[in-house]
């Protein structure tokens, strides 16, 4: 087995955009958001993303503008750098070497050319303190921070502790249940502190801090809900607080809109954005139903749009109206993903878990959410302990013309509810259409669940613990939604329990792994063909083989055993040991990823069932178990002709690590082809730049050219004085019939002069 | 601490009536306080909340307003009149009619005028004479009640509260110049009139108003202009108070705090800042004052909260920690240690009980079986509109006396076999009325606290009852007299007046005997020793005395005490001492007891110091017979019985407890008007 350098495992797309919180810029036009290791431009309009500052070579940790030129930020890594970033065009200007891991960032407009990152202490790793970086003035792109000089000591890691007042003349931050003012001016602290409730059964820490942009305020979110506004802190006894409560849980972030109309936002788990009145508080609006928890708030600096960062990976866009204008969505990634990674054929977009009770449709090229389904259609309750219906398999058929979708619930007390769910495609609306509901159609969990990929008949098979397989078909009428589903054979095998199935790429076949046995059926007479025993274990997964390798079929089984049978001679065709966690068949060639795990670690082997020798294996691929994977289609074929890379020409393999970190496999050809499109698009322009914009913005280049030359003075000029109409006719008459010269002249200057009609 | 058969008495029950006015006199410290049933009560701030004085009320007497002039008290209410306290002998003084309907504020100026508002829409000016109040001049007249007032410090302008308004007056010429409109409620019915229950006129002419759409509003009093609105909540705030800042209380319980503070800190400019809020009351907040270093409240819940405002004390102190005052500082029940009957005062009736038997024995701890229930032998009505201000009980159980302001009634009774009941029928004519009763203890007399700061001694027997001498102190001074305590041998007789004064007669030569050395906390409780004769004194702030009544000096108890001083934790104690009495089996032994627990002080053990454990009953009961000798100390407390209104010990050797659970009186209080629920 041979590794292979030039392909690269890589990160692409699906990373979290809220981690931290994002940056909109003074013109409202952007917004910039940390995501894994790059900075992405979103336009605050068409919600594209417009460009990814690439760079950092760790999590990015903090996005601030540039105070002192609105059209650079700053942002602050993990990997001990901070860089500064021409966002409009996508430039990284300087990178600031500090070598601490760097947690937030904050600037302040009095301090200029100062940046207040937030590092670990030196001795202690569990310590944070606020040092301020005097960044050097120099023209070198790298430049080593030398100057740190602590300001605070034991503050929060999270940045949404720590908030400059007004002008930037003190700083605040809170920890635990400490509050501590600086004041630059006179190099002092104060430090106030609340009596801790805990012996109460109240939570009353700080969670998140704000200063009022005009006046000396500070607003103070704490974990048991309460909002304290706090005023007259320059003294040590008078200080004083007053409290607003509307918040049932804690709350997450506080942000004041600039001044005008100064308002205070909070928001926590309740999903409701909460403004209230500036010195009017029991004035409360509310902007309830934005879909999950909140994490951060953002508010432009003219104060016309804000935005909120939700915990599943949203980022919701609102105006000042309190209406929600536009919603940049990113892969949502629960705990674990139940149901499989699925490709929509029609879309070719990746389909998993997303929302409790939704499907997501994330298109993988655009690195975008295109889609929820509710497929639950119950309203979510958020609270803890309560049990709701989770969506656990979903599968496509071949057309992409049926969607089936299995949700279940257990509750403590009450027996499994297994509802299963058929969606047909309307071609009107464009998304799927519930058409047939099951209830409990298993009397056990149900355990795999597959389409006939024969194009005559529409054949669903599902295999469930209580020791059935079901097939159910569909009496196709003229019109789609009139098509109803039945039950058409159930079947067992010695009462075994089912644990997988799969159809081989004809229909023709399908086999069922019952416990340690593998059986073979015929779909259209419902007959037992063979059974294929294997050495102990249980079947794991089962896998036809494609194209030419069709004949064989493939099976892990838990005793770390990978057999390959020949369906043709029903033998065993060669086995090895492995201990394969999973097996995924890529629909668009021969080829077969099988992931095995060893020693905490994942390796993966790329392989034909037809040959003995591996295309392509790699060695400790991410720590831990990969449980999802998926083969998606590219839209462009790869014209590789390196070996190793050849099973990548057609279609991609992505991965889900235990982390839920989304991987691929990216060839040096793609990269290239990459820089190349990123160095296209590098196109200097006010207008976002957008696909939309590449097809509409050429359109409109044209047309503006046209109208320039109609406009320009010069173009004016262009014809000559031989070419008007007054001189050809003083050229061209035969002399004897031209009026006197008198007359002439006068007509002659005339044509001369430039009429004021025709200037406009 | 000894064992004792303890008879817990829950069958009191006492019901205090919500607080509808407060008045706070700034230069005397007293607090003055009206309750719903009209009864005026008079705390002494400067001297641990200690609830000097009370006058009972009357009934269809109904208090609005109370206020202050120098050390004079007056009220106003709903019946028309305004009224000033006699605070020397407990009673209105005079009242006098103020012909405008009913009266529904009260307030006066520095200097020395009063204005009252009326129903039928007059502002009334008074003057404050020396002798009594008279009649100056009314205002222009408005359609519609005027509900609060409030003067300019200058004494030059008035803002009066109406319904959906308020008038701004300037006194000089008693025209109305100014009318401010205030807004219906928002969301309720806007048919429903505002109704302005206060305001407070500022010395900048800042205006606040609190109305019953449950907004507090600032308004600009030269312009007339609305500077700000407050929406406290959505029903009715009902007090305004302020000093250095402005608190509100709302009908919801919550107190509402706003300062004026600058919203720059490096300018000077300030405005008005909603700040705190402090929630102690389940019920409507009816009168607030704020004190300077604290706010006190008190509302529907009957109790009065004092809340201080930590920010202006610099370390911790008496005065720095919330306080609740519940229950009245002086006895409501009275008890016959012979006759095993308790007498329970209430304002409208007397009950005697007889306390019920056990012959059962059991471990310390257990609940011994009743023989016979408690039983309720009688209910005797007062007569008359005055409520009762005073009662006792003779320790054998024959005789029972009560006093209203009017009027003195001595009852003798049986209540061996057949209970019965007789009035004497002749009293002497000098008992008037008495502020406190007291009968000697083989019930041969009857001593009673007299207007003049004399003490009438009436001789009982059979037959008849004469007037035998008046006790006087040898100075002229008329000064109240709120404890009597007489000595079991009959020798002697203990008073002690508000101005902190004890003086001892001796009954037998019917002749004052001494006076105790002077300090300056009131006596709360008083007890003559029964073979040593010894007066023991309990102070409000919580110090204790012994004196000597044969030697004329303290004894070398209570100097060894005094050298050693008393611990932190006794000294900073919520409530006084309201009771004090003596174990005749112990002689070392005195019993005191006050709302939140009771003590044995053991005269023959060694004082504790600062370092020792106040409080070791519960370490004593887990140390060995060998250890417990070096771990005792003087005081014995005891809180296991809670709410304690009185604790008595009969003469066989048994504890009577009278509990009155704070959370039954919560029971019993209407359901709150209005109750913030989460959320809303």
């Amino acid at each position: 087995m041979v590794e292979h350098t030039g392909i690269r495992v890589v990160h692409r797309g699906g990373s979290k955009i809220n981690f931290r919180e994002p940056v909109i810029t003074s013109d409202s036009r952007f917004l910039l958001c940390g995501s894994g290791e790059s900075v992405k431009v979103y336009s605050t309009s068409t919600e594209e993303c417009v460009h990814d500052l690439q760079g950092h070579t760790d999590l990015v940790t903090g996005v601030v503008l540039n105070p002192s030129n609105h059209l650079q930020a700053y942002s602050c890594s993990a990997d001990g750098t901070v860089r500064l970033w021409d966002f409009t065009d996508g430039i990284l200007i300087k990178t600031f070497i500090i070598r601490y891991h760097i947690f937030s960032i904050h600037v302040s407009e009095k301090h200029v050319g100062v940046l207040f990152v937030v590092v670990p202490m030196a001795n202690e790793k569990e310590l944070f303190q606020l040092v301020a970086v005097h960044l050097p003035r120099s023209g070198d792109p790298e430049v080593e921070v030398g100057e740190l000089s602590a300001v605070l000591c034991d503050v929060s890691p999270n940045p949404g502790a720590v908030s400059f007042g007004t002008g930037g003349e003190y700083i605040a931050a809170a920890k635990g249940l400490q509050l501590e003012v600086f004041f630059f001016k006179k190099q002092k602290s104060y430090r106030f502190s609340l009596k801790s409730g805990m012996n109460k059964g109240i939570n009353n820490s700080f969670t998140c801090i704000s200063c009022h942009p005009k006046e000396d305020c500070i607003a103070t979110g704490h974990a048991d809900g309460k909002i304290r506004l706090w005023r007259n802190f320059n003294q040590k006894k008078e200080y004083t607080y007053s409290t607003l409560h509307w918040h049932h849980n804690a709350v997450n972030t506080l942000r004041f809109t600039p001044e005008g109309s100064t308002n205070l936002l909070s928001g926590g788990i309740e999903s409701v954005l909460v403004q209230w009145r500036y010195t009017q508080e029991n004035q409360k609006d509310f902007l309830p139903r934005l879909g999950a928890a909140i994490t951060h708030i953002a508010v432009s600096p003219d104060g016309s749009l804000f935005c909120t960062s939700h915990a599943d990976n949203k980022i919701t866009i609102i105006l000042s109206s309190v209406k929600v204008s536009a919603i940049i969505q990113g892969l949502v990634k629960d705990d674990c993903v139940r149901t499989d990674l699925m490709i929509d054929p029609r879309s070719k977009a990746l389909v998993l878990n997303g929302k409790p009770g939704h499907l997501q449709f994330y298109s993988l090229h655009r690195d975008k959410q295109l889609y929820n389904l509710d497929i639950v259609q119950q309203e979510y309750i958020h609270e803890q302990g309560v049990d709701q219906f989770q969506v656990v398999k979903a599968a496509f058929d071949t057309h992409g013309d049926w969607l089936a979708t299995v949700e279940e619930r257990r509750q403590k007390s009450s027996e499994l509810e297994i509802n299963l769910k058929l969606w047909s495609y309307d071609e009107q609306t464009q998304s799927f259409v519930l058409n047939t509901t099951v209830t409990a159609p298993h009397e056990d969990q149900i355990t795999a669940m597959c389409f006939s990929p024969s194009p005559e008949t529409t054949l669903l098979v599902t295999t469930s613990l209580d020791g059935h397989f079901k097939a159910w078909l569909c009496q196709l009428a003229k019109k789609i939604e009139s098509a109803s589903w039945s039950c058409d054979f159930v079947g067992g095998y010695h009462l075994l329990k089912p644990g997988c199935c799969c159809f081989s790429a004809d229909g023709s076949l399908l086999a069922f792994g019952f416990q340690e046995v593998v059986t073979v059926w015929s779909p259209t007479s419902w007959e037992l063909l063979t059974t294929l025993s294997q050495p102990p274990g249980a079947v794991r997964d089962l896998c036809f083989g494609r194209l030419s390798c069709s004949k064989y079929l493939l099976g892990t089984s838990t005793k770390n055993q990978l057999c390959c049978w020949n369906l043709l001679t029903c033998s065993l065709e060669w086995n090895t040991p492995m201990d394969v966690s999973l097996l995924q068949a890529d629909p668009f060639s021969e080829n077969m990823a099988a992931f095995c795990s060893q020693s905490g670690s994942t390796d993966l082997f790329v392989f034909k069932p037809s040959e003995p020798r591996p295309l392509f294996s790699k060695k400790a691929l991410c720590t831990g178990k990969v449980e999802r994977a998926i083969f998606a289609p590219r839209d462009q074929m790869l014209e590789s002709s390196e070996e190793y890379s050849q099973w990548l020409n057609r279609s991609q393999l992505y991965f889900l690590t235990q982390h839920m970190d989304l991987m691929t496999f990216s060839t040096k050809t793609e990269e290239d082809r990459l820089l190349a499109s990123s160095k296209q698009l590098m196109v200097d322009d006010s207008v976002a730049i957008t696909p939309f914009y590449l097809l509409l913005g050429r359109h409109k280049q044209q047309q503006q050219e046209k109208q320039e030359l109609l406009t320009n003075p010069l173009a004016e000029r262009t014809p000559l004085p031989q070419g008007s109409i007054a001189i050809k006719e003083l050229l061209d008459t035969p002399a004897h019939v031209l009026p006197s010269a008198s007359f002439l002249c006068s007509m002659f200057v005339r044509s001369l002069l430039v009429s004021s009609s025709s200037a406009r | 601490m000894g064992e004792f058969k303890v008879h817990r008495v829950r069958f009191f029950e006492y019901m205090p009536t919500a607080i509808r006015a407060m008045s706070f006199n700034a230069h005397t410290e007293r607090l003055a306080l009206a309750r719903v049933d009209g009864s005026v009560e008079v705390f002494n701030f400067a001297d641990r909340y200690f609830q000097e004085k009370v006058i009972p009320g009357k009934d269809a007497h109904s208090i609005e307003a109370l206020c202050w002039v120098g050390g004079r008290l007056f009220s106003a209410g709903l019946h028309g009149e305004i009224t000033e306290y006699d605070l020397e002998n407990l009673r209105p003084k005079y009242s006098l009619e103020a012909y405008g309907g009913p009266i529904w504020t009260i307030i006066s100026n520095p200097q020395g005028t009063h204005v009252i508002g009326c129903e039928d829409g007059t502002v009334k000016l008074f003057e404050v004479l020396a002798e009594g109040v008279q009649f100056e001049r009314n205002l222009d007249r408005q359609k519609g009640r005027i509900i609060s007032l409030s003067w300019h410090p200058s004494g030059t302008r008035i803002a009066a509260g109406m319904m959906d308004m308020i008038r701004v007056f300037d006194v000089l010429t008693g025209h109305a110049i100014q009318r401010l409109l205030v807004d219906r409620s928002v969301g309720g019915c806007k048919s429903r009139e505002t109704v302005v229950w206060t305001v407070v006129f500022l010395s900048d002419h800042t205006i606040f108003s609190s109305d019953s759409a449950g907004k507090v509003q600032v308004w600009d009093g030269h312009t007339g202009t609305l500077v700000k609105t407050h929406q406290l909540t959505k029903w009715d705030v009902l007090a305004l108070s302020d000093e250095s800042s402005v608190v509100a209380g709302t009908s919801e319980g919550t107190v509402v705090q706003f300062q004026f503070i600058a919203p720059n800190l490096q300018q000077q400019e300030k405005e008005w800042v909603r700040t705190r809020t402090f929630k102690n009351h389940t019920h409507d907040v009816r009168a607030l004052v704020e004190i300077g270093t604290a706010i006190v409240s008190g509302g529907m819940d009957t109790q009065l909260v004092v809340r201080p405002l930590l920010e202006k004390f610099e370390e911790k102190c008496f005065a720095s920690g919330l306080r609740r005052i519940h229950f009245p500082h002086r006895n409501l029940v009275s008890c016959a240690q012979k006759a095993r009957l308790l007498l329970l005062q209430f304002p409208g009736q007397l009950e005697l009980w007889r306390l019920g038997e056990s012959d059962g024995h059991g471990k310390p701890g257990d609940i011994l079986p009743l023989k016979t229930k408690p039983e309720k032998l009688l209910y005797l009505k007062r007569k008359g509109k005055d409520h009762i201000c005073c009662s006792a009980l003779s320790s054998c159980g024959g005789w029972l006396a009560y006093s209203t302001v009017s009027s003195v009634r001595l009852y003798r009774l049986q209540t061996d076999n057949n209970i019965s009941i007789t009035k004497v029928p002749k009293l002497p004519k000098v008992l008037r009325s008495a502020h406190q009763l007291c009968f000697s203890s083989e019930s041969s007399y009857l001593f009673a606290a007299s207007s003049q700061s004399s003490v009438l001694v009436i001789s009982l027997n059979q037959s008849e009852c004469k007037y035998v001498h008046t006790l006087k102190p040898k100075s002229g001074m008329w000064i109240l007299i709120y404890r009597l305590c007489v000595a079991v041998d009959g020798k002697w007789l203990a008073t002690a007046n508000s101005d902190c004064e004890v003086h001892v007669y001796n009954l037998q030569k019917l002749e004052l005997h001494c006076m105790v050395p002077m300090y300056s906390s009131c006596p709360s409780a008083m007890g003559i020793h029964p073979t040593t004769n010894n007066l023991t004194m309990v102070h409000a702030d919580q110090q204790i005395f012994e004196f000597s009544i044969a030697e004329k000096q303290y004894t070398v108890w209570s100097r060894k005490l005094q050298m050693q001083g008393l611990h932190n934790l006794w000294l900073n104690r919520d409530t006084p001492v309201t009771h004090v009495t003596f174990n005749p089996k112990n002689p070392d032994q005195i019993l005191l007891h006050d709302m939140y627990m009771f003590c044995i002080i053991d005269q023959s053990l060694p004082l504790p110091d600062q370092k020792t454990q106040f409080y070791n009953q519960m370490t004593l009961r887990s140390l060995s017979e060998q250890e417990r000798p070096s771990h005792l100390h003087a005081f014995k407390v005891c809180k296991s019985f809670q709410d304690l209104m009185c604790m008595r010990l009969l003469d066989d050797q048994s504890l009577v407890v009278v509990e009155r659970p704070l959370m039954a009186i919560n029971s019993q209080l209407p359901a709150p008007v209005r109750q913030k629920k989460f959320a809303t």
